[in-house]
């Protein structure tokens, strides 16, 4: 412990006041102990800017052949055709990853939190010592295992053979919703997280004055733990976004900028896998989207994230 | 049932429970039934899913099929030994950085940053902006800055074991800074009122009451790992390797990959063959979350 | 705790449970080293390592090549990528590999340049031939068609809905499409060859990234119509219908025979590997390039991909030596 020398006793006598503090190895070690830390937390600054780095030079190559507003606002997205087909707008693209995102994150949220609530503050302890560690298990399930099984599965079987829907071979509703599966784990399980960790005095607090387990449950706990729900919510829709290869096998490859989620569905992190393994000639044009494509993935999900934490901030006010 | 309704109840002298309790119920059956539909179906499709692999990977399983090399000559004989030796050294190559530089990173958010300083918001938004990046780029950067680049190490183990650590540090991280902020400040008021510096109330109070919450990020951030295919692909790993990987500065191949070739050949012999692949990646990360979670049962703290 | 050590259990039983349970009924030889090895007591010399990486269409005769190659020599390490075509010259122009296959000729104007900005001289040799077939659902009777009508079908802003448009003896079905994604080499030389130009395309088609989903696209639909690589279909052929490709001799049915002799046009091409200078300074790769020429049949037997003809095998063999030559 640093060892501030006395003011008080000087000032008293009316001699200079001395407020500077011997160094002693304890605080020099916890000053090193604050650097190294910041230190670390800087490497995900730095992997920011790498990206960034990678990512600009590219697209600002690629944007001085095709007009930013063409790329923006342009509703077809057909890079590689030939001529007059040839066309750069990225929105079917956009729109693809919004709509399949949304598709999963219906299934996920609901699922996963109220999966989180069950293991949370119903199931017995013995359930959830087994029932959380399968759930994370299959939280490592590759993605394309969930993706052949919406393709060769779940759209034909399900969506077709049970439900009639006449859906496509490629079609957006089935890797949506699989895609939703594929969230799932990680929402229950962080959310999970954050509601066991709520102490138990609250609780109990709650259930002295009268309240149902019902009760306790959604306003208490479920308040108590929001941050830690708000991430789980957040990593959720994070991976959804940013999922690559269920798309690839299910979803098809047509971009598309209609509602019917019958029909296939591209997403910009599928146009980047499937164009970075391609034919294409290095340093074409048509290669060069794969760098615009991503530079605007990246941008679109930090504009994602700045609103997020925001609507964030503004609740964790009311609740803490 | 607010506080003042409790009050304002009491001061009538009534009594407010049996009148609450009647559409109570109600609601408790209806969210209980919600809640059990919610998991079993949850269940249900996750079984499928297994149930859909499992049975095609099963009949494939063998010593032999772990032990062998990829075969292109006979199909029969093509096993992934390359494939599993690569997951494997990428895994604790991407644990051995992830976990400390995740950890770091959380206790200086959560224990040290001044929130309100720019340069701390710049880092929040940063670690959770990453968490969404796709995979491919993060192959993107770690061809043009670690394979190629200032470190130009080629397309080597380690290349890729870095690239998957950068991939899933903001898992950890995200998970690790909910598990420390769970511990009741209440603990470390107590510690720091008993002469502890700040450092010394972090490591002896704060991280051994949050290594469960840690441990499950760990697993989180490993389980996304093991499965990429796509960085990996983009930063310059094989897929049909005759050698088993013996360096960190070897060339590599890793057991997504290796499925993903499997899927998309003509020949469907592979294709059945994948499936037994990927029972095989998922044993190993059953063995890999065992640890985790044996550590997680251990050091778990209920406040 | 004892939950969690029932789960460590139950993992270790698991899989030595998997590990003893499908045991036994392939036969143990072949794999790593294999049935009597090179005669020549000289092959066992050669080591050091070959990076090959490249064209998906390739990938399968350059890993049969890495293999009995490997058979050998099997003190060289062999590590064969799978990054695409372009993919694959990337790499090649930075430096990162020995050999890079591809399914197409290098690009002049993109992708020479960046080779030469890096000092990277090739050389092109012709390995195999690919083909394309064009397939259909099983129920649909459509024999044969000339590129004339493929054209018809597939060219941009196409009008065609129903089979019968293009011939009125097809039969009158709603027209379903199945291709490869516009990323692809395969759709590049289909559009080139079938409507004149690389990419150009009518657009409502389903895309896939892979072949094997398109079989089953096309097998699952009805009025399906798809084109993709010819093992695809010779892999599937219970499941898929074949339609005869007219190049202006008559009908033509796909077969490695055809594509060989070069009957089966305009849907074959010549694929291609292209050693570096750099690369073939290392005596390992100038041996596995005079391999690849010389076992060229054996090749793609096992790959189950064309071999060259008499000729194209003679032209990259001459190739090669010149390469033994120079450095």
């Amino acid at each position: 412990m640093a060892e501030p020398r006395l003011a008080a006793a000087s000032g008293a006598q009316g001699g200079r006041v001395d407020l500077t503090r011997t160094p002693t190895r304890r605080s020099r070690f916890e000053a090193g102990v604050r650097a190294a830390l910041m230190a670390a937390a800087a490497v995900s600054v730095l992997t920011t800017l790498l990206i960034v780095g990678s990512l600009v030079f590219e697209t600002i190559d690629f944007l001085g052949e095709v007009p930013i507003g063409d790329y923006l606002f342009g509703t077809k997205w057909t890079p590689q055709f030939a001529g007059d087909q040839q066309s750069f707008g990225v929105l079917p693209l956009i729109w693809g990853t919004v709509y399949l995102s949304l598709i999963a994150l219906v299934v996920a949220i609901p699922l996963g939190l109220l999966s989180a609530i069950y293991l949370s503050e119903y199931a017995p302890s013995r359930v959830r010592k087994v029932v959380k560690p399968v759930l994370e298990v299959l939280a490592g399930v590759p993605t394309i295992v969930f993706g052949y099984f919406a393709l060769t599965f779940f759209s034909p079987e399900v969506l077709n053979g049970v439900f009639g829907l006449g859906v496509g071979v490629f079609n957006g509703l089935g890797a949506g919703l699989i895609m939703g599966l594929l969230v799932l784990p990680t929402i229950a399980s962080v959310a999970e997280d954050a509601m066991s960790a709520v102490p138990a005095s609250l609780r109990e607090g709650a259930f002295g004055l009268g309240a149902s387990k019902l009760q306790v449950s959604l306003r208490i706990v479920f308040p108590a733990a929001l941050s830690g729900i708000v991430a789980a919510l957040i990593l959720g829709a994070s991976r959804a976004i940013g999922e690559t290869v269920l798309v690839l096998v299910a979803g098809g490859q047509t971009p598309n900028l209609g509602l019917d989620p019958t029909e296939s569905f591209q997403t910009m992190a599928a146009f980047i896998a499937a164009q970075a393994r391609g034919d294409i000639p290095a340093g074409s044009i048509e290669y060069l989207t794969i760098f615009a494509v991503g530079f605007t993935l990246f941008v679109l999900t930090l504009l994602l994230n700045l609103v997020s934490i925001r609507l964030v901030r503004k609740y964790r006010q009311v609740y803490e | 049932m607010t506080g003042a309704q409790i009050a304002a109840a009491a001061r009538r002298q009534t009594t407010v429970i049996p009148r609450r309790r009647r559409g109570e119920a109600a609601s408790a059956w209806g969210f209980a039934g919600l809640m059990y539909g919610a998991v079993g179906l949850a269940f249900l499709g996750l079984a499928a899913i297994i149930w859909d692999f499992a049975g095609d990977g099963a009949s494939v399983l063998s010593w032999d099929f772990v032990t062998s090399f990829p075969s292109r000559v006979i199909p029969e004989n093509a096993g992934i030994e390359s494939a599993v030796v690569g997951t494997i050294y990428l895994m604790l190559i991407c644990a051995a950085l992830v976990v400390p530089i995740g950890v770091m990173t959380a206790v200086y958010l959560e224990e040290y940053a001044d929130g309100t300083r720019w340069y701390n918001r710049v880092i929040e938004v940063n670690i959770q902006n990453l968490a969404g990046v796709p995979s491919v780029v993060y192959g993107i950067l770690g061809l043009a800055f670690i394979v190629r680049g200032p470190l130009s190490m080629g397309p080597v183990l380690l290349a890729g074991g870095i690239t998957l650590a950068l991939l899933v540090l903001p898992v950890v991280v995200i998970v690790a800074r909910e598990a420390i902020r769970a511990v009741p400040p209440s603990i470390r008021e107590a510690s720091l009122a008993l002469g502890a510096t700040q450092w010394q109330t972090i490591w002896k109070q704060v991280l051994p009451g949050s290594v469960a919450g840690i441990a499950t990020g760990v697993i989180l951030a490993l389980s996304r790992a093991i499965g990429e295919t796509a960085p990996l692909l983009v930063v310059g790993a094989g897929v049909s390797l005759r050698f088993n990987p013996d360096g960190l500065d070897s060339s590599f191949t890793a057991l997504p990959i290796q499925i993903f070739a499997w899927t998309q050949d003509p020949n469907q012999e592979f294709v059945a063959r994948a499936a037994g692949a990927i029972c095989v990646l998922m044993i190993i990360l059953l063995l890999m979350n065992s640890v985790a979670i044996w550590l997680r049962n251990r050091y778990e703290q209920k406040w | 705790m004892r939950i969690e050590r029932l789960l460590l259990v139950l993992a270790m039983v698991a899989s030595l449970a998997f590990a003893v349970a499908a045991c036994g009924d392939d036969d143990e030889e072949g794999n790593g080293g294999g049935a009597a090895a090179g005669e020549d007591a000289s092959s066992e010399e050669l080591s050091g390592e070959i990076r090959i990486d490249g064209s998906s269409t390739v990938f399968p005769f350059a890993e049969a090549a890495a293999e009995l190659f490997n058979e050998e020599y099997p003190d060289v390490r062999m590590t064969v990528g799978q990054s695409g075509t372009g993919g694959g010259f990337e790499k090649f122009c930075a430096g990162e590999t020995d050999i890079s296959d591809a399914s197409r000729p290098i690009d002049e104007e993109e992708e020479v340049p960046i080779c030469e900005e890096n000092g990277i001289e090739f050389d092109q040799v012709s390995v195999a031939n690919d083909g394309i077939a064009v397939v259909t659902n099983k129920e649909l009777a459509i024999e044969c068609m000339t590129t004339d009508q493929l054209k018809a079908l597939w060219e941009p802003n196409s009008n065609v809905k129903s089979y019968s448009d293009i011939d009125p003896s097809f039969p009158d079905t709603p027209v379903s499409l199945f291709g490869p994604g516009t990323d692809s080499g395969t759709f590049d030389f289909f559009t080139e060859v079938i409507n004149g130009e690389g990419g150009a395309s009518r657009e409502d088609y389903e895309a896939s990234e892979d072949d094997n989903q398109l079989v089953t696209g096309v097998s699952g639909t009805e009025g399906a119509l798809g084109y993709f690589g010819f093992s695809y279909y010779e892999q599937n052929a219970d499941k898929l219908g074949l339609v005869q490709v007219d190049g202006g001799d008559g009908c033509v049915t796909p077969s490695t025979e055809a594509i060989q002799d070069g009957s089966y046009t305009p849907l074959g091409r010549p694929i291609f590997m292209y050693p570096s200078a750099s690369g073939l300074e290392k005596p390992e790769v100038q041996a596995f390039m005079e391999f690849v020429v010389t076992q060229n049949q054996a090749i793609a037997e096992a790959a189950q991909i064309v071999p060259l003809t008499d000729e194209q095998a003679t032209e990259s063999k001459s190739t090669v030596d010149a390469l033994a030559g120079g450095s």
